[in-house]
């Protein structure tokens, strides 16, 4: 099967190139994952990060064939060749296919990724009902892997300035949650015209998230609840 | 050459479930911490957790700290000790619920409790029926428990080296373990980590399998600095299969599959498992199922083409069942194994899955090593905690939902020891001179290698012998074989080569010195299984079918030195509870 790899070491050259691989696969070899370890025993230089290759962990984002995703639950057999591989765009790239993650963090670090409840806690459980539960499904799992920030042009253009699809995901998860005593803090934080309006419904977000959670949808509900606390 | 060194209170190296909840201590005592991981602390092997946390907190029905003991101490096939199982058991329900109000994303009952579904092994009344003790999140605890507990040392400003790889332990000429030195992967820049206390929680180390449930970076690097040091590792022997990775792929499908009332087929359709464990059935402990399943394929009753795997039937759950609380596995089996579960079931095999063994370590979370005339002297300023630690409350068999539950009590056990420890050592004592030795000519040998081994083909030898000597039927030949292959690869990984010799993020380097760490834990593996003249939980010898009591009622000692075995008496001791004394083990 054929790839091409984006290349760049700063070690060593100064200009990335793009690498072309032919490599025989093993009938065992499913994903994109196991034919990119195919092509590293072949080639120990070519760098990527990867580790549970089973899609929750979050590791091996990067750009298919021009489209953001996970390596190790991307099928070999639905690729067109050659593979065209890329680090996941808008990032710093360290080395390969391995980018700076530090911006993308930093925006999730900003929202205040945990639960805010001041009251003491009780001997046992705080209570909550199934249903306040199941508000926070499609939110809590989202991975962290910014194939949807990294895909999301007003991310692009404002990293510093705008959350991004990941980070909003994640202020609304806390929003959300029954047991959590900070949205009104949480939505003066996000009232502001980079760190939620950037927000255009580009959609690329939904598009790309292997994890099937829709950040746009979330960010809508951001924003009513800012509607429903002005009027 | 001169390094760079830097100075904490503690350093905790690794930032999964036990090293989170340890850091996440440390730093709200106010001290000056730092956690190392090969990787960002989210994408640790905690997050592929599926099942549950195990604890008596009685939400479904009656249950009691004393019964989980009671199955714990069952599913060890004794070789757990009794006075760390006591201590996990009767602190897990405060650990779920303290992991409750840091705002872990529980399923709920109608009452707004945290759900509890059944799960292999746990009982109620020492032994009667199924109890629903497994706390989860959908089918995805480890994630959302790996999340919590980072978003909670976020809160608490905790200070992270991510992608900082441990390369060895700095002791000194005492004994004294006084921190780390490591590797800054985007940079290649060596370090010393100068501590008052080093915190092991480095994790397992399924990769020594060619067939494993295990995450890549799941290599042993604890194990491995630590038996460099001259510290032992016990019970490396015991291994558990999960009997259920996806046929081919060895990606876990929870236990919560058959705890939510799925179950195995063999090729005629017939449920075997009635035949095995009559009571418990598809929920008897891990050993037993993985066996029974081991035994099918072996005479012949497997399902498929080459009649290799089983089936894991869960259609008739429906989908709203499928759907809330096993969401993961539908994506998985779809994703790995082409069949929707939903309309047809799963094709599984055992899989590697869990180390019981490891740094053998005390209920406080210390690392104790003989010493002194003592067999568990503890070796100073050093802990260790979740699965890279033999405490040993896992014994020769692990209980579904206990790992996660391990992780949070002893994560927090061997942080406050630390703490206690800090307090009662004020001072700090210096570096010795060759604190960073022997990584320097590891590092140096590493490059300067010339007609070398391939890493990558070093690495496959490893987990095939492994696979095929140390499986889950073992045979007195194969292991003495298995155990002259070993020692062949670990003369090789002496000589592994890169190519790759950039210092920018060279992952190549990284899988070379992650080599080094799991040929200690093969090695390992190898020559405890094959002295271990016996049968129990994980480990199973054909020339020794029985459990024997008499003469190996012990826990193993694998010392890298000399490649040499020693043994320690088991605590049959429990801290208040009455002692659980060995019997037949049926389920």
């Amino acid at each position: 099967m054929r790839f091409r790899i984006f290349r760049y070491d700063p070690d060593k050259n100064d200009k990335p190139t793009m690498q072309d691989y032919d490599v025989r696969l093993d009938p065992h070899d499913r994903m994109l994952l196991d034919a990119l370890v195919r092509i590293k025993e072949q080639d120990d230089s070519l760098s990527l990060r990867r580790s549970c290759r089973e899609g929750v962990c979050g590791s091996d984002a990067m750009s298919i064939n021009g489209k953001n995703g996970l390596a190790c639950i991307t099928k070999l057999v639905d690729l067109k060749e050659p593979v065209e591989l890329r680090p996941l765009p808008g990032l710093p790239v360290i080395r390969d296919l391995i980018v700076d993650m530090s911006q993308f963090f930093k925006q999730y670090h900003s929202i205040k990724p945990y639960l805010v409840n001041d009251d003491l806690p009780p001997e046992k459980e705080r209570l909550q009902s199934p249903e306040e539960r199941e508000a926070l499904d499609g939110l809590y799992e989202c991975i962290l892997c910014a194939c949807c920030s990294t895909a999301c042009p007003s991310f692009w253009w404002n990293p510093d300035k705008f959350v991004g699809p990941a980070g909003l995901l994640q202020a609304y998860r806390f929003i959300a949650d029954s047991r959590d005593q900070a949205a009104g803090e949480r939505l003066d934080d996000l009232e502001d015209p980079y760190r939620l309006f950037r927000c255009h419904s580009i959609m690329n977000c939904v598009d790309v998230c292997p994890k099937n959670l829709n950040p746009t949808r979330a960010i809508g509900k951001i924003k009513e609840l800012m509607v429903k606390r002005s009027v | 050459m001169a390094l760079a060194k830097r100075s904490f209170d503690v350093v905790v190296v690794g930032a999964g479930g036990a090293g989170l909840r340890a850091a996440l201590q440390l730093s709200e005592a106010g001290l000056k911490v730092a956690v190392l991981s090969k990787v960002f602390p989210t994408r640790s092997h905690t997050v592929a957790a599926q099942g549950g946390i195990g604890a008596a907190l009685g939400n479904m029905g009656e249950d009691s700290w004393l019964w989980h003991m009671y199955d714990t101490v069952k599913g060890s096939d004794w070789l757990g000790d009794q006075d760390t199982i006591e201590f996990m058991c009767r602190e897990a329900p405060k650990a779920v619920y303290e992991l409750e109000h840091f705002g872990m994303p529980f399923d709920r009952n109608e009452n707004g409790t945290v759900y509890q579904r059944p799960f292999g092994g746990h009982s109620q009344n020492f032994g009667e029926r199924p109890v629903q003790r497994s706390c989860c999140a959908a089918d995805r605890t480890g994630h959302a428990m790996l999340h919590t507990l980072y978003q909670r040392n976020v809160r608490a400003r905790t200070q992270f080296f991510v992608e900082w790889m441990a390369l060895d332990l700095v002791r000194d000429a005492s004994g004294q373990v006084l921190g780390v030195t490591a590797l800054e992967m985007e940079t290649g820049e060596l370090m010393i980590l100068h501590a008052r206390a080093t915190l092991f929680a480095t994790g397992g180390a399924g990769r020594i399998f060619a067939s494993s449930t295990n995450a890549f970076i799941c290599t042993g690097d604890g194990l491995g600095m630590a038996a460099r040091a001259g510290i032992p590792l016990e019970d490396m022997e015991f291994w558990q299969f999960h009997p259920t990775g996806v046929a081919g792929a060895g990606i876990l499908i929870t236990e919560g599959v058959r705890g939510e009332g799925g179950y195995l087929l063999n090729k005629g359709g017939e449920r075997f498992m009635e035949r095995y464990a009559p009571n418990l059935k598809d929920l008897a402990s891990r050993d037993v199922v993985s066996r029974a399943m081991a035994t099918e394929i072996k005479e012949g009753r497997g399902a498929g083409p080459h009649s290799d795997y089983l089936l894991l039937k869960l259609d008739h759950l429906g989908p709203e069942v499928i759907d809330k609380r096993l969401p993961g596995i539908r994506e998985i089996s779809k994703k790995f194994a082409n069949v929707d579960p939903v309309k047809e079931p799963i094709p599984v095999v055992p899989t590697a899955h869990y180390m019981m063994g490891g740094i053998p370590a005390n209920y406080l979370g210390e690392v104790i090593a003989p010493g002194g005339g003592n067999l568990e002297a503890a070796v100073p300023g050093f802990y260790a905690a979740g699965e890279c630690a033999c405490a040993s409350v896992h014994g020769a068999n692990r209980l579904g939902t206990n790992s996660l539950t391990d992780l949070l009590v002893f994560g927090k056990s061997a942080a406050d020891s630390v703490i206690k420890f800090l307090a009662e050592n004020p001072g700090r004592k210096d570096l010795p001179k060759d604190a960073a030795e022997r990584t320097q000519s590891r590092l140096a040998r590493l490059d300067s290698q010339k007609n070398g081994e391939s890493v990558a083909e070093v690495g496959a030898e490893i987990r095939r012998a492994t696979q095929t000597h140390c499986g889950v039927f073992r045979f007195p030949d194969m292991l003495a074989a298995g155990v002259k292959k070993i020692r062949e690869l670990a003369d090789r990984a002496t000589r592994t080569e890169i190519r790759d010799k950039s210092r920018v993020f060279n992952t190549a380097r990284v899988e070379a010195l992650e080599l080094d760490n799991l040929i200690e834990v093969a090695r390992a593996s190898m020559v405890s299984a094959e002295a271990r003249k016996e049968s129990r939980g994980a480990h199973d010898r054909a020339d020794h079918p029985d459990r024997d009591d008499a003469n190996w009622l012990k826990h193993t000692l694998w010392y890298k030195e000399g490649d040499r075995l020693d043994y320690k008496p088991v605590h049959m001791k429990p801290l208040t509870a009455r002692s659980i004394e060995p019997k037949v083990r049926t389920y």
